[in-house]
């Protein structure tokens, strides 16, 4: 969809982007990454032609973007900036309706565009359309930020450390919004950012610069795991591993279809399903295959009855969609070495491990 | 919402001042009518009628051409691509409001010789300044990162200029207008030195013959006019400049 080739800017002595070559593939979301002043933003806004390149091409769709009118060019890419650059003098409506506006689009559809997206960002669309930016807060206002870059369904994307001036709590809703609107209007998005975790959270891939340089572009996974060189491992830090977890699903790494029983059924029969799997605990469902409770072996040696008598409660339980990083924090919580993975009607589907967990991020170490 | 709660205090202020000036307007009319002024000033009526209407004239006309010639030449100087070139000539504008204003007229006289014309060419001159200060000053506040988004989204130069700069501008630059045209109904008298006609007239005339009566039937007229096209101004400035970026909504 992008694609970077042998790229490079140079500002009078220094080389800000030097010889970065890439592509972002239809839908992703690419993360560049780095410190301040490694090219990262230089790359970005040569994409736009904000900045001209001074050697290099830059293919949007195979289409080489010197060859298109810079002024079309921008108006057909989303933009989105740290400093929001809301316009005061313009309504919340009208400043998501500016492109439409230009590109001479009707505008009662745009404005109906423009209440549809405020609702996709969880603004009331009858309270906040003709309200002026300064009555808005800041997170309010780079919600309008990010919608305004999609109001004439651009199919790419660029964002300069969009989430980067508003406090941590907000950043984390706005974030997580912003996955749910690029899931469902999937852009091609290049996104500039200096924070690895954010980066974690929202990168299809991730591009980590170094004065100029494209030092590694993988996905967060091998990024965390595989760093190339000594400074990607410094720069994505030294809980690199912990990292990951974020990226691993409950559904992935829990053990699946597992042995289970009812309270109806006999000691004698979880004794024996527990010694058959090796297992010193089971976990007990109801008829629909609801998580109840569970038992231990060491209470129920001896016992007699059904095994409806002597089950404990689980203290926690986690989601399958959850990631492994709120899983690992249960656990760590409630002091406990394993979880019941439940879906969202509650109905049992594995258990994870802590052992399990170590033994699957440590497979790729494996491998190599 | 917080803006107009801490300006409550200020408001009762404020209407307790007008409160206090048209009680002294009263009492200066009690005096005006009592002492006799009032009667010499309605004798120069058909006078002050028409000198009244000329000096609005003069106001007009060299208020319109200082907006006109004022905002597009401060739209040039605010240009970064001038470099340095812009904040120069802006000091030299700055400079050149410390000309006495008599001196403004008695240069355009020279030139343009007596009448209206030179009193309008003097008076367009004094108005300007503070307009072109005030569009520099405006536009140079215009915070960097709307210009960015604007450009990233893809508007001409000329749509972020009317789009974007200026409505974000708009209430600087009329304030500037409001104190230039306060200044130029104030000038205006003194256009009469060189034969430009106004409520001059009266008031010079006035002053050589020693007649109050005559002195304050252009005074008077002269002291309202300023007040009225100041609250005239003020209120457009109110209702014209957007809400967003009008600080006083």
């Amino acid at each position: 969809m992008i694609r970077l080739k042998n790229l490079t800017k140079i500002f009078g002595a220094t080389t800000a982007v030097d010889n970065v070559s890439m592509e972002v593939g239809a839908g992703e979301v690419c993360v560049l990454l780095g410190p301040s002043g490694c090219g990262k933003t230089t790359t970005m806004k040569m994409v736009n032609r904000l900045i001209e390149p001074s050697g290099g091409r830059i293919f949007i769709d195979g289409k080489d973007v010197t060859e298109v009118d810079a002024v079309q060019l921008r108006r057909s890419i989303g933009y989105v900036i740290q400093q929001i650059g809301l316009f005061p003098n313009k309504t919340v409506e009208d400043n998501i309706c500016v492109v439409p506006d230009m590109l001479g689009h009707d505008r009662k559809a745009s404005r109906r565009r423009a209440a549809e997206l405020l609702e996709m960002v969880n603004l009331e669309p009858a309270a906040y359309a003709k309200r002026y930016p300064k009555e808005l807060s800041g997170g309010q206002q780079q919600r309008i930020g990010v919608i305004r870059a999609l109001a004439a369904d651009p199919p790419v994307l660029l964002m300069d450390e969009p989430f980067g001036a508003i406090d941590p709590i907000n950043r984390e809703v706005i974030q997580d919004e912003f996955m749910k609107l690029q899931a469902a209007l999937k852009k091609t998005v290049i996104f500039v950012s200096h924070d690895i975790d954010e980066a974690v959270k929202m990168a299809s891939r991730v591009a980590i610069f170094r004065a100029g340089r494209l030092v590694q572009y993988d996905t967060p996974d091998t990024i965390l795991a595989h760093p190339a060189d000594s400074f990607v491992a410094d720069f994505v830090g030294a809980d690199r591993t912990l990292k990951r977890l974020r990226l691993i699903t409950v559904r992935d790494a829990m053990t699946a279809d597992p042995p289970r029983v009812s309270p109806q059924d006999s000691v004698e029969t979880a004794l024996a399903l527990m010694e058959q799997h090796g297992h010193i605990s089971v976990v007990m469902v109801g008829p629909h295959g609801k998580v109840l409770g569970f038992v231990r072996v060491e209470a129920l040696r001896g016992k007699r009855g059904k095994v409806g008598d002597h089950f404990e409660k689980l203290t926690s339980v986690v989601r399958v969609d959850d990631n492994l990083r709120n899983a690992v924090s249960q656990m760590f919580t409630n002091d406990q070495s394993w979880l019941a993975c439940i879906d969202a009607d509650g109905v049992y589907q594995g258990y994870i491990t802590q052992r399990g967990i170590t033994h699957l991020l440590g497979a790729t170490y494996r491998d190599r | 919402m917080q803006g107009a709660q801490a300006t409550h205090p200020m408001r009762a202020l404020a209407s307790l001042w007008r409160l206090t000036v048209l009680g002294l307007v009263f009492l200066l009319g009690i005096w005006a009518s009592a002492s006799g002024t009032l009667t010499a000033m309605m004798a120069y009526r058909e006078d002050i009628h028409f000198l009244t209407l000329q000096h609005m004239e003069l106001v007009a006309i060299s208020g319109a051409i200082a907006i006109l010639t004022g905002i597009p030449i401060g739209i040039v100087l605010a240009r970064r691509s001038l470099g340095l070139f812009g904040p120069l000539v802006a000091q030299i504008i700055n400079l050149g409001t410390t000309i006495p204003t008599l001196a403004i007229l008695a240069l355009a006289m020279t030139v343009l010789g007596l009448g209206a014309p030179p009193a309008i060419f003097g008076l367009a001159v004094l108005t300007l300044l503070p307009i072109v200060l005030n569009t520099v000053a405006g536009l140079r506040a215009v915070p960097p990162a709307l210009v960015e988004a604007a450009r990233g989204m893809g508007m001409t130069n000329r749509q972020i200029l009317f789009q974007v700069e200026l409505p974000n501008a708009l209430f600087v630059i009329a304030a500037g207008i409001r104190t230039a045209l306060a200044i130029n109904v104030g000038t205006v008298p003194l256009a009469f030195l060189i034969g430009g006609g106004g409520l001059g007239e009266l008031i010079f005339t006035g002053i050589d013959l020693m007649d109050t009566g005559l002195l304050l039937a252009g005074a008077i007229p002269t002291a309202l006019l300023a007040v009225a096209v100041d609250f005239l101004v003020g209120q457009l400035q109110f209702w014209l400049v957007p809400r967003g970026v009008n600080p006083l909504r």
